[in-house]
């Protein structure tokens, strides 16, 4: 316990949240607590308030009912010490992406961006537009922007799901070893169960709002394709596919609430 | 043979859109000089430019565009800055918007030229009632762009502006103004189009000096030449507005995909 105390990553703990959006519960009486430094995978169903937990741990949005503990301290609103990938890479296409990168460091250094944006294998790009990046290093920016600042917990909101197969692969070993580096706590949202397989040390599948079963992945980094590999794979896949007709009401209208 | 020349021509070259204008100068100044065409109707072009020459050392011509130039930009910086700080107000603001809005679009549809007579009654023709209808004018377009461009910022981006730590004046100088500029400076171009033609009707209406001032005073003494050169300078001084603000666009949005074939 003492040597996970040296991570920098933050303690992340949820005690009986609860989220609804007008009379639409979209998660129910959440449990849920993120060792420092750990890399948890969330998946789940479209709709099944994946995303929503997400944006509830980024601060995005308030629990309708329950505490959000970061460190033990309860927080509301968004955590300085926190970061987000989104899906898309919300770069702001006015400025170059030296100064996107500046946004996330500290005192806006200049130097901090440069060699962040080395990390990432862009800094050839650090006087181009984002307009003219494409897909995959526009999100490879948006990554060096979000880990510029040392984040203590980086929150990833299916930031490949845009992404062509080759370029995802080489994203998800980027943030494999940025994680190993930096030893941040990570929260990756995802539909794509064997990213969530190839990167996370705990799998969470959420079902109707809630968490449905929780998977510890204990394949050895970084992870091949093997049959390992694939037996957590098809535990995961085959708890997904089996909950898939589901003529309770509350999914139905959950679907309309994938954010 | 005949076929290549024909092809030849059908290249795109620098000349081939200047045809038609040289065409008819030409047909124009030689209809004139046969005295086909008189010159209180029409003046040639030879003695428009000689009005301009003689206007230009009478002083008389620099003197009234510096007038009407001067008002027309007086005008827009009044009424465009006010537009602006109540489009960004709005924009900001939903309550704002809920007071303002029906009264500024209720507003809108007077026609802004309909106000002339009511304009000289109040002002008389002085100055304050020419830069009362270019400012009136030049408002309602940089107001609805102000209001559209800010109301129409990716939300996507306003939220991750947050999550990096941008409040208050920081969130809006670095993601929401930048994200409206496009629809601000389009209302600006459409403004500058609106402020010569407020200026040019009433400086013709009511006017004691000016290019309008210029052309009517012509037309009592028939000096046509001189009334062709009012509108050829009018509408030189609209192109040179245009062009400034395609610079402005051209410098300020050179991050926007419209500009960036060079990099």
């Amino acid at each position: 316990m003492s040597v996970r105390q040296e991570h920098r990553g933050t303690q992340v703990t949820l005690r009986n949240v609860r989220k609804s959006f007008g009379s639409l519960n979209v998660l129910h009486d959440i449990q849920l607590n993120l060792k420092p430094g750990e890399f948890v995978a969330v998946v789940g169903r479209s709709g099944c308030g994946k995303s929503t937990l997400l944006r509830l741990i980024a601060g995005l949005e308030k629990p309708t009912d329950g505490v959000i503990l970061i460190d033990s301290q309860a927080v509301s609103g968004i955590h300085s010490g926190t970061r987000v990938l989104f899906q898309d890479s919300r770069l702001l296409p006015w400025k170059r992406v030296i100064d996107n990168v500046r946004l996330g460091a500290p005192n806006k250094d200049r130097n901090l961006a440069l060699e962040a944006l080395r990390q990432v294998g862009l800094e050839e790009k650090a006087g181009a537009w984002p307009a003219v990046l494409s897909g995959g290093q526009r999100q490879r920016v948006a990554l060096a922007r979000a880990l510029v600042g040392n984040p203590r917990l980086l929150l990833l909101d299916e930031p490949l799901g845009a992404l062509d197969a080759l370029t995802r692969i080489e994203m998800q070993a980027l943030i494999e070893r940025l994680w190993t580096e930096k030893q941040f706590t990570a929260v990756l949202v995802t539909h794509d169960v064997s990213e969530a397989v190839t990167l996370a040390d705990r799998v969470l599948v959420i079902e109707d709002g809630r968490i449905g079963c929780e998977v510890k992945i204990s394949l050895a980094r970084p992870r091949e394709r093997d049959s390992g590999f694939t037996h957590f794979e098809r535990i995961i896949l085959n708890r997904l596919l089996i909950r898939e007709p589901q003529p309770d009401a509350e999914v139905g209208a959950g679907t309309n609430f994938s954010i | 043979m005949k076929k290549e020349k024909f092809r030849a021509l059908a290249r795109p070259v620098v000349w081939q859109p200047w045809v038609i204008p040289v065409l008819t100068l030409v047909l124009w100044q030689a209809f004139g000089s046969a005295g086909w065409l008189s010159g209180r109707v029409l003046p040639t072009p030879l003695e428009v430019a000689g009005a301009l020459i003689d206007t230009i050392r009478d002083g008389v011509l620099l003197e009234s565009v510096r007038v009407s130039t001067q008002r027309a930009l007086t005008g827009f910086l009044i009424g465009g800055g006010l537009a602006f700080l109540l489009g960004l107000l709005n924009g900001m603001f939903p309550l704002a918007e809920r007071f303002v809005d029906t009264s500024v679009q209720m507003l809108r549809t007077i026609p802004h030229l309909a106000m002339i007579p009511l304009v000289i009654l109040w002002f008389g023709i002085g100055e304050t009632s020419k830069l009362f209808l270019v400012a009136l004018g030049v408002a309602f377009p940089i107001y609805l762009n102000t209001f559209h461009g800010i109301r129409s910022v990716d939300p996507g981006l306003i939220e991750m502006g947050k999550v990096y730590g941008l409040r208050g004046f920081s969130l809006f100088a670095t993601v929401i103004l930048p994200g409206a500029l496009p629809d601000i400076l389009l209302g600006v171009r459409y403004s500058l189009g609106i402020m010569w033609i407020t200026l040019i009707v009433a400086e013709t209406i009511a006017a004691d000096a000016g290019i309008g001032y210029m052309a009517m005073h012509a037309r009592e003494f028939m000096h046509t030449d001189i009334v062709v050169l009012c509108v050829l300078i009018y509408a030189l001084l609209g192109k040179l507005a245009d062009v400034a603000a395609r610079t402005l666009e051209r410098r300020w949005l050179k991050w926007h995909h419209r500009y960036l074939q060079n990099g």
